[in-house]
């Protein structure tokens, strides 16, 4: 089964605090990968750095076979450098997040950031922004009708595949907090992304929705073709639709294996429920 | 130039240095607390230079420089109150906004109180007194300026590492939300901090203005913007930097008009800051801050 | 769906028509309708300033205070080119033009006509062209910035400009502190078929056009997107660099157009008529009319221009009332009614006119309807 992102020894380190320290993972292509761990374990700051939001300390992350972030501690982080992983790499390959997400990979935010006062209809139709192929001045004069009228045909066609088709003409910031969550999703397909990232999709849903929220992805990972990566605290959800999980503690990788065998795991047990000291 | 010329000059820029310094704090101090740049505070301590010319037209100086004071003071507090209070909850833009609005009322109220003629500021005569060092020669004011401004700061320093309302300012500047959490009031503390502000832009407009000798309604906007620089320059939110800050200027600005260069002592300024942010936004000293995701 | 869109580029047609038509009767009765001239074509041209100040305050988030100095770009351009050769000598009488504009303007004076009468268009573009090739070069420093330092930076950038435009050693081109006069007023278009007195409109009318096309764009959602949450937008491919840049750009070009109009209608400039204040009373314009309202921009430039200049002039005289002098009125108290005013808009009326709103004629009818009935009850 081929790799489609895979990161090499990913460090990040903010002033003396390693949040994310020598992360390796692989997330094959069509399955869904999940990432495990208590609170401020490292979990988001991993997701910030593969989509180009930090620029890691050390480490290399690789998309679809190429390199699309690299860094060695410089200067300063040189000396206070403090990740388990002390061999630098080389080189420095930078990527801004616009440019990774064009490149195929999109994600959702923990707290939802939606564009607030733009109609539902907007939000989706700007994630199809970044593919536009007319120009500036093309688009101000009309000239891409045909691009034009697919996007928005896209974007009504991918509401109406998440169940928002009918609140199109809504402010974003109007809707129930369940459908938030659905048109973050959506807006993130939008891009048309190979590789999607979810960070903690179910926060805040009731059983009820979670369950509801785990078939959705399971359903657009098959229509869509993608590949999911996700964060979640919500155990059931993640031991129902993960092929494979990665458990974070204190920014380490403490286990990684299926759902089964990440359950039974001794330090995954411990990191949960803390060791008994006596 | 002569030594001696240079050196007559580089007084001449570390006097202006101390009023941009005492000017500089204002803008740090709400900075760091409302995250707000107050462009109306180069107006208040213009308002300043005009109570400080009305209240010697009828009181002895020690009064007249008590009256300006506490009036400045008040001042600050109520565009606080009226102008910034009621919009703690909107977006940044409104606020900021609203500061240019008072700036713009204060200019224009005072354009029809005052007119736009430059009014003569009035010499109080034991700060005009004239000094002779050598071939030095500097009036009392010159002399005062800096030394008062360091005497200020050091007080005010105590006050906010010493003092329980110090701690509080300090509590509110690092986290809005939780020091509201935490029982501190909020409102109380801003007050506080914009009668700092107002208070030192006062003493700030009296040292300035005896060595201008004239006030118009316009007269607050220019140094209002340099000494923002100068806190900007010295890493805003940061009483030592804005000091610093304030006499680097003070000192530039004054030694390129003596090279001739006057119309672009301004642009200078400017210049500096537009550098400065992009080399190092977080000013001389500054704390790095990084935007959470 | 379809009938509705038809049915409302004729009432805009018809009410372009019907303005144009008031132009015309206003061009035959110039002398005796000169103020209202004089409100309607300043109130033109800042209603282009606002509008392009909108595009970047109101749609793309970027609290930019620079607008005077690309006024003053513009202003100054279009007035070096376009200050007849005649009247150069006068005009630099204390230090002389430089050589380099005086073989220019040669130059251009012996091209045939058909190009002379094309001339003050060419400057006005020029000096749109130069103003945003300057924001494209500032650009690429100055918008990484946050939102108050990105305000404090442009509006640093204009007084670079202004200090630069008054210095003693740009005397021969900008002719230093004496500023530059004798400026012709606007160009007739269309070989005099459309009379000087409309050009501000047209030239107005287009540009504001082109803004609106813009904004409702691709990449005018683009910019929203970005106003609205830098971080998501980023997320959902959008170069913020690109896009930022792409609206400083053009709302720096539209600026410097309109500068260049109000040189051509004041007649004369100095580098004192670009200070702060004026970045202030455009300001003054958006936020009255609504932050990210195009509508709200157009209409508050001619509400605010007509009513500073003329309809509250009556504040500024002594006024007497039953033969008692009532006090406050003289000069300046229009000002602070002014001052107030915003300050109202800005505390509690906080989203203007418009708010983010658009004038539409649907909007308009929906509105005429809601009130018909009340008007029943009353019969």
């Amino acid at each position: 089964m081929s790799i489609l992102l895979s990161t090499q020894h990913l460090t990040m380190q903010f002033g003396g605090v390693v949040a994310v320290d020598d992360l390796n993972i692989n997330i094959p292509k069509g399955e869904i990968t999940a990432l495990i761990g208590p609170n401020g374990a490292g979990k988001t700051t991993a997701f910030n750095v593969i989509t180009g939001g930090y620029q890691p300390t050390n480490g290399r992350v690789i998309f679809d076979g190429a390199v699309i972030a690299e860094n060695c501690p410089r200067s300063k982080m040189k000396r206070i450098y403090n990740g388990s992983y002390t061999e630098p790499f080389r080189h420095t390959v930078v990527n801004k997040s616009d440019v990774i997400t064009r490149l195929g990979m999109a994600r959702t935010f923990q707290n939802i950031r939606l564009f607030k006062d733009l109609t539902v209809f907007e939000n989706v139709l700007i994630a199809k922004h970044c593919h536009i192929k007319a120009g500036l001045f093309a688009a101000t004069f009309r000239l891409n009708r045909g691009e034009e009228r697919a996007m928005s045909q896209d974007a009504l066609s991918l509401l109406e595949r998440v169940g928002l088709l009918e609140s199109r003409n809504e402010k974003a910031s109007s809707l129930p907090y369940g459908k938030q969550r659905r048109l973050e999703i959506a807006r993130a397909l939008a891009t048309g992304p190979r590789l999607l990232l979810l960070d903690e999709p179910a926060a805040g849903m009731n059983p009820k929705e979670t369950d509801e929220l785990s078939q959705f992805i399971v359903d657009i990972k098959d229509s869509f073709g993608l590949t999911v990566f996700l964060i979640e605290h919500h155990m059931n959800l993640v031991m129902d639709i993960s092929d494979s999980i990665y458990v974070l503690d204190y920014g380490k990788t403490i286990a990684y294996g299926t759902p089964a065998e990440v359950q039974n795991n001794e330090r995954v047990i411990q990191a949960y429920l803390g060791v008994d000291e006596a | 130039m002569s030594m001696t010329t240079i050196l007559q000059h580089c007084l001449t820029g570390i006097s202006l240095g101390g009023a941009y310094a005492l000017i500089a704090i204002g803008y740090t101090l709400v900075y760091g607390i409302l995250r707000l740049i107050n462009f109306a505070h180069g107006d208040i301590f213009m308002m300043a230079g005009y109570f400080m010319i009305f209240s010697l037209a009828s009181f002895p100086w020690p009064v007249a420089i008590l009256i300006t004071l506490v009036v400045t003071t008040v001042m600050g507090i109520a565009i606080e109150r009226v102008a910034y209070k009621p919009l703690r909850e909107a977006p940044r833009m409104s606020i900021m906004i609203s500061a240019i609005g008072v700036s713009y009322l204060l200019q224009n109220l005072s354009t029809y109180l005052f007119t736009a003629i430059p009014r003569g500021y009035p010499e109080i005569p034991f700060l005009k007194r004239i000094f002779r060092v050598g071939e030095l020669s500097a009036s009392f004011v010159t002399v005062l300026t800096p030394v008062l401004t360091i005497i200020l700061v050091m007080i005010l320093m105590a006050l906010i590492n010493r003092t329980k309302t110090g701690m509080a300012m300090r509590a509110v500047s690092k986290d809005f939300e939780t020091a509201k959490l935490m029982g501190i009031n909020i409102n109380g503390i801003v007050s506080v901090t914009f009668a700092i502000g107002s208070l030192l832009a006062a003493v700030g407009s009296i040292l300035y203005f005896t060595d201008r000798m004239s006030v118009t309604p316009f007269s607050g906007t220019l140094p209002g913007l340099k000494c923002f620089v100068a806190a900007v320059f010295g890493g805003i939110g940061n009483i030592p930097g804005a000091v610093v800050g304030g006499f680097f200027i003070g000192i530039v600005e004054t030694l390129l008009v003596a090279l001739g260069y006057s119309t672009f002592s301004d642009a200078f300024t400017f210049l500096l800051l537009i550098v400065m942010l992009l080399v190092r936004p977080t000013g001389l000293f500054g704390e790095k801050s990084v935007e959470k995701v | 769906m379809k009938k509705t869109i038809k049915k409302s580029t004729i009432y805009s047609l018809a009410a372009a028509a019907l303005f144009l038509v008031f132009l015309y009767w206003l061009d035959a009765n110039r002398l005796s309708q000169g103020m209202l001239i004089s409100v309607l074509q300043k109130g033109a041209i800042l209603a282009l300033v606002a509008t392009s100040m909108n595009l970047l305050n109101g749609f793309t988030g970027l609290f930019s205070l620079g607008q005077a100095g690309f006024m003053s770009i513009g202003a100054y351009t279009t007035a070096i080119l376009i200050i007849p050769v005649r009247s150069l000598d006068g005009v630099y009488y204390m230090n002389g033009v430089h050589p380099a504009i005086m073989n220019l303007r040669l130059l251009m004076a012996n091209s045939p006509p058909f190009l002379q009468s094309v001339y003050p268009f060419i400057a006005l573009l020029l000096g749109g062209a130069l103003a945003a090739l300057i924001a494209l070069l500032v650009g690429l420093a100055v918008l990484r910035l946050k939102s108050d330092y990105l305000a404090i930076a442009t509006l640093g950038l204009s007084e670079i400009v202004r200090a630069i435009f008054s210095s003693p050693q740009f005397d021969q081109i900008t002719n230093g502190s004496y500023g530059l006069n004798k400026i012709p007023n606007f160009p007739p278009m269309l070989f005099g078929l459309i009379p000087s007195l409309i050009t501000p409109f047209i030239i107005t009318g287009v540009s504001v056009a082109f803004i609106v096309l813009l904004i409702n764009s691709s990449y005018g959602r683009a910019f929203k997107a970005i106003r609205e949450d830098e971080i998501a937008a980023e997320a959902m491919g959008i170069s913020l660099y690109k896009h930022k840049e792409m609206s400083f750009v053009i709302s720096s070009f539209f600026s410097a157009v309109a500068g260049g109009m109000l040189a051509m209608y004041m007649r004369s400039i100095e580098a004192k008529t670009f200070s702060i204040t004026l970045t202030y009373d455009i300001l003054l314009i958006v936020v009255i009319g609504g932050i990210g309202s195009v509508t709200g921009s157009v209409v508050s430039a001619f509400l605010v221009t007509a009513a500073k200049e003329w309809w509250l002039r009556f504040f500024d005289q002594p006024l007497s009332l039953f033969g008692f002098q009532v006090p406050l009125f003289r000069t300046g108290f229009r000002m602070v009614i002014f001052s107030v005013l915003l300050m109202v808009v800005v505390l509690i009326y906080r989203r203007g006119l418009f708010g983010t709103n658009e004038f539409s004629w649907a909007g308009l009818i929906k509105r005429l309807r809601l009130k018909r009935p009340a008007k029943k009850e009353v019969e």
